[in-house]
């Protein structure tokens, strides 16, 4: 009994806003590894993760992942459903226009071909995943863009002979290539799109992304950034 | 650009004519009406295509698993059951995976003094893999509707036949068929609108998209993902899915008409006792 | 799991198959047929309520309340429910949350829309930020299930309306010349008999709704299909248990276990129509009467 209006009391308190911005509820897709995949143990796990997990805790936040589908992640965000967005999301022009991100924690990604061989025809049929960079990249490049739900479904239409050639994220095709035995290969000229990856937060959330920008230089300028680029990208990784 | 052009550049675009960008700004309501609508055509392509070759694949069906025989009535039951008894999102996915481990080159069928040679790869293309599903899945639902109308024929309706020395082919063209058609007309029509409203999930998970041409929900998805505003590209896909399914209950309620043109009185009495079977 | 699964990447055969199949996400995989379990029995009834409740108003003397009835049916059949779940889960959502916006912070002079953005009060929000993770999947589940059960309350609908309709005359005249009100007539006599008119109907749809369930993973739900493409997709060393894409092996498991779903129902809802034709004045009825006095 005493248990329960001591719970009701502290359900009182959080529900008068007192503790409302100390939990941060950051969505990811939990199906783009290494950046954020869902392990062996059914948690969400992978660089944004870990790097958000760390930066949360020197911030002082409670932070809980919620793992979401893409299509919908932004109205989602908008919505109120979560208050953040760490999916490997690309800060683009578009999505600039209705919410705001804060300063990249990755590099302007390079993206690039895996075909079966290394003089594919690029400008033959490409796969790539809808709405995405890549996916805009291709439909405007003289090439066929096929287009497919996951980056997994993209890989396997080049496998059996679907498309020519995946057009992707370069490290979401590095393994892909590096464990294919040959079946796969780079093709063309990789190319940088986008300008980096940030954290999606809301625009009327500007405390919070002042908070994590902060948060960001300060790993950035201590290098534990950098190392964990290089823990989850290998040791060629792109730094800061 | 004025809506007039937009329809120009866009009202075709899901075959591939007109502009080969999709739109990248704006985003109004005339393009969005306009492309989805241009998705349409395939939602209409796949709906109308599957629903006529499915018709006679079903009755065929209905009358194999009527049929006394054995080797007719079980791989019938079987056919019907798998279909229908799995969500259609899963064979979707299950066809396309079979689909693409077809050779590439195409069959070989040595013909003795030639070789006939089958192309393969047009099988995993949305237009023929997913139209092959939806035949088949239609065929298989419409099967069980014939079925249970062939089943629902009055017995006095039979006898009749026999009395004037109708039998087989005959009894079946004269009598079986048309009193089938007409028992299960208000329940096909229930198909024919949910086969409709089934076409939309062809490039939501079932095949990819071809130089971005793809159906009504395609290009939704495409604005609502552009936008980021769900609310305005579904609902235009939804305001079009009521105009179609109401041409499609006008249409077949016709043909319903004239399927009972010589039973007025009667009417009201067996559309009551059928209703509750509408919804399969 | 078991001891020897500690290094994954040493085993092989039967031994690495037998922790593969027990890591973690297999089990959500495994607990998402619970889930999809759960939503079907949770979600019939309620989806009946609805289709009662639509069922009532499309036959109402109310002008309105007809309209209502009827346009709901309509409008709710007349979309594929695909592109229902796509915007209306979010719009459920804020929905809810405005009315308690309404009524918790009738102060909050700030917009609620803000652009596509949509900002109630902290204290409206549903459930609030705080809460433990537990409490938010349940709400999703909660909204999940009354978006399953407004489209198929619409179907239901249409099913009871006929339904309602086919019950003969001759059986609700004699209720009302034992002198029943029509309050009563509807209570003590149609509803009671009207099921075995709905049942072929509803069996239907109840076969309709284990088949749609693939489609929970749009309203945010991690179900078996969710779980089947996550789990079957190519894993690159990066995981414990590096596989080559094997979606086809869990699809087909996937479609055993909706095809013995099918099955089960079918066995099921053929014993329940077996019973509630019992001593019915229909075909079914009259030949069970001959039966049993054979």
């Amino acid at each position: 009994m005493k248990k329960l209006i001591l719970s009701a009391a502290f359900a009182a308190l959080a529900a008068g806003g007192a503790l409302a911005q100390d939990t941060i509820r950051i969505a990811t897709e939990g199906a783009y590894p290494p950046f954020n995949f869902v392990n062996d143990a059914g948690k969400p796990d992978g660089f944004e993760v870990e790097l958000f997990n760390q930066l949360c805790e020197a911030a002082e936040l409670t932070c809980e992942w919620v793992t979401t589908d893409w299509d919908s992640i932004i109205p989602n965000l908008q919505s109120g459903n979560y208050d953040a967005i760490a999916a490997g999301m690309s800060i683009t022009e578009e999505r600039k226009a209705v919410i705001d991100f804060t300063q990249a924690y990755y590099p302007a990604t390079f993206s690039a071909y895996a075909a079966p061989s290394a003089d594919a025809d690029l400008s033959g049929v490409v796969a790539a995943q809808v709405n995405t960079i890549q996916a805009a990249h291709v439909a405007e490049t003289d090439a066929t863009l096929l287009e497919f739900a996951t980056p997994d479904e993209a890989v396997a239409a080049v496998r059996n002979g679907e498309a020519d050639a995946v057009f992707a994220d370069n490290d979401f095709l590095k393994p892909v290539v590096d464990e294919s035995n040959g079946e796969f290969v780079w093709a063309g000229e990789q190319i940088q799109l986008g300008e980096g990856i940030g954290l999606g937060i809301r625009k009327s959330d500007s405390e919070l992304k002042a908070k994590f920008d902060a948060a960001i230089q300060t790993v950035k300028d201590d290098g534990t950034l950098n190392e964990l680029l290089k823990k989850w990208f290998g040791q060629d990784s792109v730094t800061f | 650009m004025s809506c007039w052009e937009t329809v120009q550049a866009y009202g075709l675009r899901s075959l591939g004519i007109g502009e080969r960008l999709l739109p990248r700004e704006g985003y109004d309501l005339c393009q969005q009406f306009t492309l989805i609508g241009s998705g349409l055509i395939w939602n209409i392509y796949f709906g109308v295509l599957a629903l006529a070759a499915g018709f006679f694949l079903a009755v065929g069906l209905a009358l194999a698993k009527g049929s006394s025989r054995i080797w007719l009535r079980k791989p019938a039951d079987w056919f019907v059951f798998v279909f229908r008894g799995s969500p259609l999102f899963i064979q979707f996915f299950l066809a396309y995976q079979l689909l693409v481990l077809l050779p590439k080159d195409g069959i070989q069928l040595p013909l003795g003094l030639f070789t006939l040679t089958i192309g393969t790869d047009w099988v995993t293309k949305a237009w023929a893999g997913a139209l092959l599903v939806l035949f088949l899945n239609t065929a298989a639902y419409s099967a069980e509707i014939f079925l249970g109308a062939l089943r629902s024929i009055p017995k006095g309706d039979l006898e009749a036949a026999d009395a004037y020395g109708l039998t087989g082919w005959k009894k079946f063209r004269r009598i079986q068929w048309p009193t089938m058609l007409r028992l299960a007309w208000p329940a096909y029509t229930n198909e024919a609108i949910f086969l409709f409203h089934a076409t939309t999930l062809v490039f939501f998970s079932g095949f990819p998209a071809f130089q971005q041409r793809g159906d009504a929900l395609y290009y939704a998805s495409y604005f609502a993902g552009k936008t980021f505003n769900p609310f305005v590209s579904y609902p235009i896909v939804a305001f079009y899915f009521i105009c179609l399914t109401l041409i499609l209950i006008w249409l077949f309620g016709r043909v319903n008409a004239r399927l009972n043109r010589h039973v007025p009185s009667n009417a009201r009495v067996r559309r009551a006792r059928l209703l509750p079977q509408i919804v399969r | 799991m078991f001891a020897y699964c500690a290094d994954p990447k040493s085993l092989e055969g039967l031994q690495w198959l037998s922790c593969y199949l027990t890591t973690g996400t297999h089990f959500s995989f495994y607990g998402s047929f619970l889930i999809v379990l759960v939503l079907l029995f949770v979600t019939a009834p309620v989806a009946l309520a609805f289709g009662f409740g639509g069922a009532m108003a499309a036959r109402s003397p109310a002008a309105p309340l007809r309209w209502l009835g009827k346009g709901y049916m309509a409008m709710v059949r007349g979309v594929p429910d695909i592109v229902f779940f796509l915007f209306f889960i979010i719009a459920l959502d804020q929905g809810f949350e405005w009315l308690t916006h309404q009524v918790r912070c009738p102060d909050w002079i700030d917009p609620i829309r803000q652009g596509l953005e949509f900002r109630v009060c902290p204290q409206a929000k549903i459930p609030p930020n705080t809460a433990p993770q537990m409490v938010h999947q349940i709400y999703n589940f909660g909204l999940a299930v009354v978006t399953f059960a407004i489209v198929f309350g619409a179907f239901a609908a249409n099913v009871l309306a006929g339904a309602m309709s086919a019950v003969p005359r001759a059986q609700l005249e004699t209720g009302e010349a034992y002198g029943m009100t029509q309050r009563q007539v509807f209570r003590r006599i149609m509803v009671p008999q009207m099921w075995i008119y709905a049942l072929p109907g509803l069996s239907n749809l109840w076969l309709i709704l284990i088949k749609a369930t693939p489609l929970l993973f749009i309203l945010g739900i991690q179900d078996a299909v969710y779980w089947a493409r996550e789990l079957g997709g190519f894993k690159s060393q990066t995981y414990s248990y590096p596989h080559p894409d094997w979606r086809l092996w869990y699809f087909l498991g996937l479609l055993i276990f909706y095809l013995l779903m099918t099955r089960i129902s079918e066995i099921v809802l053929d014993r329940i129509t077996r019973r509630l034709s019992h001593g019915q004045a229909t075909a079914a009825g009259e030949a069970q009467r001959k039966g049993a006095v054979a």
